[in-house]
């Protein structure tokens, strides 16, 4: 039997009021830290909405349907740069596509020796971190003037379409698709592979099993496995490119003058806000809110259903 | 009955054999060849901008690169001083503010929050937060801190820079922070818990800890992605021609290698055109670095 001495060690020993109160600080301090993200991304919705609220009672949704940009005569419409972020953004898309899950393929199987598919995912991912700015530089000195001769060839010959009815005269909407396109590669090799790394072994074995060539198995098993990675990757890199400002607003041009054209120079609202949003005043500050806005919900939107689609259409194994 | 045996057992042994001339073959060698041509065009644009970066950019590298200022348009020489110091001082900024929010929220995500409808918006937040452009975290920041003056009267400043580029930062820290912390063996803790410890020792003391090298990594990326930014600076940092100075830089418009860049490319003298190839050099290698390194600290976790 243990005496009272003895019975003392076992009791439990009661935690400090101090270490209760550092404790339960502790997790109030992180709730707030995680509160923040929800803070900012409410605060950030509000303030540009906040900012708009003025021109969008002025022009209503005639703002996204009219062209002129004209802060003497209090004329704002932004369907220039919507048509300019629309189009980059598509075609950038329509090339990386293809490029972007080819390689991914190209790297997950067995085509070359491990070393090389390491380096080439390594290189694509360092691709990524290249600063937009130094794209934009690289896009004015050395692709616009290269591309040039190329874009002429195509105005001579195609002038009659309406996308190649003008002359290239420099920065353009066609390098800045180009450019573009050299950024969202990278985000939709690197999720392609993730998502293609992760179709289990089985499903590829059961396809051989039953006489598929590795292409059959590839394109009839082993993408349609993947493909809720890839498609939330691809949009993904579509409100990257919606949203992408620097090298855009270095080699697009930055004209407000509406034009079918891809040859010729256009704009983006991402691109309007970098040239403009610094120097304006008056009824103009209010209409780069409006724009902003405008891209806030595109983003936003195309952000969130990529969410969701990972979620829905990720198969269970 | 016995020659058509033969006979079809001789048609299946010469299916057997490969066929390149079959359809399906030469269709799967068409396939293989698009991919790795592929590969290689997403190779290219890498090697095409890092050659003239290095190209371009080495060559005007000296010392009065790094201590000079930018000349004033149509003079020669000057260097970039201002800005590169400048991106060390936004960028630590923004760390500074970063890592805190980042790594709190995290833990929050990681060791307090239950599933519920709260942490899934935090989680969801933060993956929408990731996506918003940058400009518009500019205009953002303009709108609060750099219109308003709400940073003892200063309108731009290194600050409302930093505290931009920190919104950019914020989404990586979180998710690395969460991620890494999850990965921490379970055992640990109720071990840790289970000797006495409280929940707020156990997190410093232990999980925490074990977490570095993932969180580490993701700060480290993130702060690489940061610096090389400009859109959300140049209405909030903008840019300056001269050396911050004192501790009052902090609230005074600075100069960073990235806004330099978009400066300078547009403007019509070879001078600063060469300064921005400069300033574009020692900014990729930085970056590249950072980059480099945050895998190879990666690897070691992993490890």
């Amino acid at each position: 039997m243990p005496t009272g001495d003895q019975k003392e060690l076992y009791l439990l020993r009661r935690r400090p009021a101090y270490e209760k109160f550092v404790d339960s600080s502790f997790r109030n301090i992180t709730i707030s830290m995680a509160s923040m993200v929800a803070l900012i991304l409410i605060a950030i919705l509000i303030v540009v909405f906040w900012g708009s609220i003025e021109s969008m009672g002025r022009y209503g949704l005639k703002f996204l349907v009219t062209s002129n940009w004209n802060p003497v005569d209090n004329e704002y419409g932004i369907a220039t740069a919507i048509y300019g972020t629309a189009i980059t953004s598509f075609l950038s898309l329509l090339i990386a596509i293809p490029l972007g899950i080819g390689t991914a393929i190209f790297i997950t199987e067995n085509f070359v020796p491990k070393r090389i598919r390491d380096i080439i995912g390594i290189l694509v991912e360092l691709l990524a971190a290249i600063p937009s700015v130094v794209l934009g530089l690289w896009a004015i000195f050395v692709m616009e003037p290269f591309l040039r001769p190329l874009l002429t060839i195509l105005y001579n010959s195609l002038g009659w379409i309406p996308f190649f009815s003008s002359q290239p005269m420099g920065p353009g909407i066609t390098p800045a698709i180009l450019i573009l396109v050299v950024m969202i590669l990278p985000i939709i090799t690197a999720i392609s592979r993730d998502s293609l790394n992760q179709v289990p072994i089985s499903l590829r074995e059961a396809a051989y099993g039953v006489g598929a060539t590795r292409w059959r198995a590839i394109i009839d098993v082993i993408l349609p496995a993947a493909v809720s990675g890839i498609a939330g990757g691809v949009l993904l890199a579509l409100g990257r490119a919606m949203g992408e400002t620097m090298a855009v607003t270095m080699i697009i041009g930055n004209s407000n003058n509406f034009s079918w054209s891809l040859l010729g120079p256009g704009n983006t609202i991402a691109a309007m806000l970098a040239n403009q949003f610094g120097e304006a005043d008056g009824s103009q500050v209010s209409s780069l809110y409006y724009a902003a806005f405008v891209l806030m919900v595109l983003t936003l939107v195309v952000n969130i259903i990529s969410q969701l689609m990972v979620k829905r259409l990720s198969l269970k194994y | 009955m016995k020659p058509t045996l033969s006979l079809k057992s001789q048609r299946t042994a010469a299916d057997l054999c490969y066929n390149p001339g079959h359809s399906r073959n030469i269709f799967n060698r068409f396939l293989t060849l698009i991919a790795g041509v592929f590969s290689l065009i997403a190779v290219i644009p890498l090697v095409l901008v890092l050659s003239y970066v290095i190209i371009k950019g080495v060559s005007r590298v000296n010392l009065a690169l790094f201590t000079q200022l930018p000349p004033a348009p149509g003079l020669e020489g000057g260097g970039i001083g201002n800005a590169i110091l400048g991106t060390f001082i936004v960028t630590i900024i923004a760390t500074l503010i970063a890592i805190p929010v980042g790594v709190g929220g995290g833990i929050y995500l990681a060791e307090y929050a239950r599933e519920g409808s709260f942490s899934r918006f935090i989680r969801f937040g933060t993956n929408v937060l990731a996506g918003v452009p940058s400009i518009i975290t500019g205009v953002f920041v303009y709108n609060i801190i750099v219109s308003t003056r709400l940073i003892i009267g200063s309108s731009y400043s290194a600050i409302a820079g930093g505290m931009a580029l920190s919104i950019l930062m914020l989404p990586t820290v979180i998710k690395t922070t969460d991620e890494g912390l999850k990965l921490v063996s379970d055992n640990l803790r109720k071990g840790s818990l289970g000797v006495g410890a409280s929940k707020f020792v156990t997190i410093t003391q232990i999980t925490l800890p074990m977490a570095f090298a993932p969180i580490a990594t993701g700060v480290i990326l993130s702060i690489s992605r940061a610096a090389g930014e400009t859109a959300p600076l140049i209405f909030t940092a903008l840019f300056s021609y001269y050396w911050p100075s004192g501790t009052n830089s902090l609230f005074d418009p600075i100069a960073t290698l990235s806004v330099l860049i978009y400066n300078f490319s547009i403007e019509p003298y070879e001078v600063q055109n060469e300064l921005a190839w400069a300033a574009s050099f020692i900014l990729v290698v930085f970056i590249l670095a950072m980059n480099i390194f945050s895998r190879w600290l990666g690897r070691l976790a992993s490890k």
